[in-house]
């Protein structure tokens, strides 16, 4: 229980989701770590596998999605499925990607917050009201009182969010999980969330994971930072390691299709060739395909992720290679 | 990043949709089981002759409501007449009534449907306060009365549903013209110059008929229901022809002695309504887009 | 625009068809044939007594006079006379109306019960044991026959193999009505149950994916409570159209299931009505019945909007 020890440790975690086609391997054996107090941000494509993680560490993987191994430890404690469903508004909140289709349309806002804290502590009605109210200014929503009534519906999309916020901190969790939580936004709304999110995580020293394709959030928010390719993280390390000099061709190529950090709407450089199949994955390493410095052995050879220092690791046997070519 | 997919014209999307049904419709268990059930219904009642030698109404009073016997498979009802035989004929009438009562409705109301759907305007309004006046009265209600005005028959059954029963199909298919006459192919068509009854016709019809046909097969089994009521009520196919509602009521009394009378017509009604509503689902299942 | 002129507005809508109803009833009752005069006099008829009783009943006017006639009196609330009893229509109707309300209340509440665990049951495991039986019910049940039900309900429950319920009869007090009117609602709720069951499967399935659900279960909440208060709420608003829409369909249920469970209730009293010829019967009690219809569909819609706050009033 020591404050050096991360509050969230995932090891070898697979996600496997049984399709009519076959089955799919949505989350293949990753290592994750997240420092008490800090940011880590989870960034990879569409389907790379990192928002089943973080449903998997919740215990709310959809459909036939289940855990097929692998262990994950909260707080220094192990997590069975029971003590996940305990822990979930509890100790660790989630933030959504879509605040329109994450909060119940026939439910007004401030019921939706204060339900969690009234039926799972048993809080009067007042005292949740109050506390909902609370939660509203702490996440700088102006004259509280009056949104309290409103319906999702009736709030801007920079609010609603503001919203699902509040409703993942009200159990005052020491853990919150964001899935792609300023994608759905507008540019100028995803700066004031993303300052909310940084002001919580200084003041209430709260740990965070931010979920996000988009590598800015990460630069700007995150001191840690995995990657994540078809399933497998492929490098780890801080922000300034990982983006300064990168140990993996697809974390390259993710950066060079975002040229300017302050300019997003630029021409990306798309990363030529098709998403993976994670069914049959590709033999050996699994980016080959689309790597541009592919060797031979690539192809027959699946790396696993190698520690290049303290939380610093890559998954690619040539990341000599690669540091040196810049 | 995300290209706009170009609509495809009409004749690739039909023959595209005929083509998976072709190679599909084998391995849809809804549809096979329904079909099956049904050829067997409908081949039961068309080689009855095959297989009983009884005349349905050929009374034998000397051998009144006997038991089930090797002679009589399902007894005598109240005439002599062997119930086994009257069910498999009553299944002739009860099944061809049911058709042409959904034939006619699912025409006139197609009809209705696509000019209303089409036109809009002055005729769509028409067409659907109408719709809503006859949706007002309870279906049964509206059909009996005009059964007892029509005078009793098969004919008049048939009539009778025809004009209660046109109005789910004009819902249906104007309801589909609507979504249908905004995307490009009919623009296309119009812009081509081609006359109204031709794009109706060759184009929207064949993309709208899918759903009429899949609601079709509900209303089959509604109509038979409907036809079987009437006869239980008095009101329906006139004895002594047989019919399975007609023999319920006359069993209805030997409910505690004969129960068997009552009771077999209605397991072939139940069993023709899983067939068609079967046969339905694996339809909708088929003629779904994908 | 408000829900006050959204309602008003609705219920303007409703009386072209309104109009439109008390005409097609008017027309058909006066296109049945045979002569409701001879009906009544039976062997005392003769042609002056027949023709007095015309005069009587205002038959010896032209159609479009007696419709004319008809509006009128049904201005004031006035159904005319029952041709056969000589009681005015609306007194029969009020008298038998309590026994069709009890038996619609109650099979409206008994579908309920059956449908709304049996689609969340379904619901939650989709493609599970529980779902596929489920799915069958309508199968099956929609291809039955109501009064062959209720005749088998009578046979297993009543008269046959336990004979817990009585065959028929309306019964005395509230619990006797409880109990006599058992076997019929159940009939009638069993017809109804598919449909329901259906309607509700479909948008719990389509609800139970949507991200509140997930939410509410991230906040820890215990999954009875989710799935009430979160799902169902959202999800039930079809199954109550479904309900409103199918009302024809309910009502037409319970004329038969009147007459297989012997109960004196409107729907018997129509198909009397129908078939001794009593056209002021027949056209009162239709007109009743289809104006309730009509209405309680605008009720469905104005509740609607209350129910959704995300319906606008244009």
């Amino acid at each position: 229980m020591s404050l050096a020890e991360p509050i969230l440790s995932v090891r070898d975690l697979r996600v496997e989701i049984p399709t009519p086609h076959g089955v799919v391997k949505a989350v293949d054996g990753i290592d994750l770590d997240v420092p008490r107090g800090s940011a880590l941000g989870l960034v990879g494509e569409s389907g790379c596998g990192k928002t089943m993680t973080l449903r998997a560490i919740m215990g709310l993987l959809p459909g036939r999605a289940h855990i097929s191994g692998g262990e994950v430890v909260f707080d220094g404690t192990a997590l069975s499925p029971d003590s996940l469903g305990r822990l979930r508004g509890d100790s660790i909140g989630m933030v959504f990607q879509e605040p329109m289709t994450a909060l119940n349309p026939v439910m007004r806002v401030g019921d939706q917050i204060a339900e969690g804290p009234r039926v799972r502590l048993g809080q009067s009605a007042r005292v949740s009201r109050e506390r909902a109210l609370d939660l509203l200014r702490l996440v700088g929503i102006p004259d509280p009182e009056r949104r309290y009534r409103a319906y999702p519906h009736e709030l801007s999309g920079g609010l609603r969010q503001r919203v699902v916020i509040a409703i993942a901190l009200a159990s005052s969790p020491q853990l919150l999980l964001c899935d792609e939580p300023t994608t759905a936004l507008d540019v100028t709304i995803q700066d004031q969330i993303l300052h909310l999110l940084a002001r919580l995580r200084a003041e209430m020293g709260l740990s965070q994971v931010l979920v996000t394709h988009d590598l800015a959030v990460v630069a700007q928010n995150c001191e840690r930072v995995a990657v994540m390719y078809a399933g497998r993280i492929v490098e780890t390390g801080t922000v300034a390691e990982v983006f300064g000099s990168p140990r993996h061709p697809y974390t390259r190529a993710l950066l060079r299709s975002v040229p300017d950090f302050d300019d997003r709407r630029a021409q990306l450089e798309s990363i030529g060739g098709m998403p993976p199949d994670l069914i049959t994955p590709p033999s050996g390493c699994r980016f080959h395909p689309r790597c541009d410095m592919a060797h031979p052995d690539c192809a027959s050879v699946d790396p696993p992720l190698k520690a290049l220092g303290p939380g610093r690791g890559t998954a690619c046997r040539y990341h000599e290679e690669l540091a040196r070519s810049g | 990043m995300a290209t706009i997919a170009a609509t495809e014209p009409v004749p690739a999307r039909e023959i595209a949709r005929r083509r998976t049904f072709r190679n599909r419709w084998y391995r849809t268990p809804a549809f096979v089981a329904g079909a099956t059930i049904l050829l067997l219904l409908i081949a039961a009642s068309l080689a009855a002759p095959l297989i009983t030698r009884y005349d349905p109404n050929g009374q034998d009073l000397l051998h009144t409501y006997a038991h089930p016997s090797g002679a009589h498979w399902l007894g005598t009802d109240e005439l002599g007449r062997d119930v086994l035989t009257r069910l498999i004929y009553a299944g002739r009438v009860d099944l061809l009534t049911a058709f042409f009562a959904v034939f006619f409705p699912f025409c006139i109301g197609t009809a209705l449907g696509c000019l209303s759907g089409y036109y809009g305007g002055f005729s769509d309004t028409v067409v659907m306060r109408l719709v809503d006046i006859v949706v007002a009265f309870p279906f049964i209600v509206l059909v009996l009365a005009l059964v007892f005005v029509l005078g009793p028959g098969q004919r008049s059954i048939i009539i009778a549903i025809t004009i209660v029963g046109w109005v789910s199909y004009a819902r249906i298919v104007r309801g589909e013209i609507l979504v249908q006459k905004r995307l490009e192919y009919v623009l296309a068509a119009r812009a081509a110059g081609l006359s109204d009854a031709r794009i109706i016709a060759r184009h929207l019809l064949p993309n709208v008929i899918t759903q009429a046909i899949v609601f079709s097969m509900s209303d089959i089994v509604l109509s038979v229901l409907a036809i079987v009521t009437l006869s239980y009520l008095g009101a329906g196919i006139p004895p002594p022809t047989a019919d399975w509602g007609s023999m319920i009521a006359d069993g209805e009394s030997l409910i505690t002695t004969q129960w068997q009378i009552a009771t077999f017509p209605g397991i072939a009604i139940l069993l023709t309504g899983l067939g068609l509503s079967l046969l339905g689902d694996g339809l909708a299942d088929l003629l779904a887009p994908e | 625009m408000d829900r006050f002129s959204y309602t008003l507005r609705r219920l303007a809508q409703v009386l072209p068809v309104a109009l439109g109803v008390t005409i097609l009833t008017f027309l058909l009752v006066h296109l049945v044939p045979g002569d409701p005069a001879s009906t009544v006099l039976g062997q005392r008829a003769t042609p002056q007594l027949i023709a007095q009783l015309h005069k009587e009943w205002g038959l010896d006017r032209s159609l479009p006079e007696q419709y004319w006639l008809f509006l009128q009196r049904l201005a004031h609330g006035d159904l005319g006379d029952s041709l056969l009893y000589g009681v005015p229509v609306r007194e029969m109707i009020i008298e038998r109306a309590p026994v069709t309300l009890w038996l619609l209340a109650y099979s409206t509440v008994l579908s309920m019960l059956i449908a709304v665990p049996l689609a969340t049951a379904a619901a939650r495991r989709k493609d599970g044991a529980v779902d596929q039986v489920v799915r069958a019910v309508p199968i099956v049940g929609l291809g039955m026959p109501a009064f062959w039900l209720g005749i088998m309900l009578i046979l297993l429950l009543a008269a046959q193999v336990w004979k817990v319920f009585p065959v028929g009869g309306y019964g005395e007090g509230v619990w006797g009505h409880l109990v006599s009117m058992f076997l019929p609602a159940l009939t009638v709720a069993i017809g109804t149950a598919p449909l329901l069951i259906r309607s509700l499967r479909a948008s719990l399935l389509g609800v139970l994916e949507s991200d509140y659900v997930t939410t509410a279960r991230a906040k820890g909440l215990p999954e009875s409570r989710v799935l009430l208060r979160h799902a169902l709420r959202n999800g039930i608003m079809p199954m109550i159209t479904v309900l409103g829409i199918n009302l024809g369909f309910l009502i037409g249920n319970t004329v038969v299931v009147e007459k297989v469970f012997a109960l004196p209730g409107i729907g018997a009293m129509i198909y009397d009505g129908i078939t001794q010829r009593d056209f002021a019967v027949v056209q009162g009690v239709t007109l009743v019945l289809a104006t309730l219809v009509v209405f309680v569909n605008v009720v469905i819609d104005v509740t609607y909007s209350f129910l959704d706050p995300r319906v606008s009033y244009d």
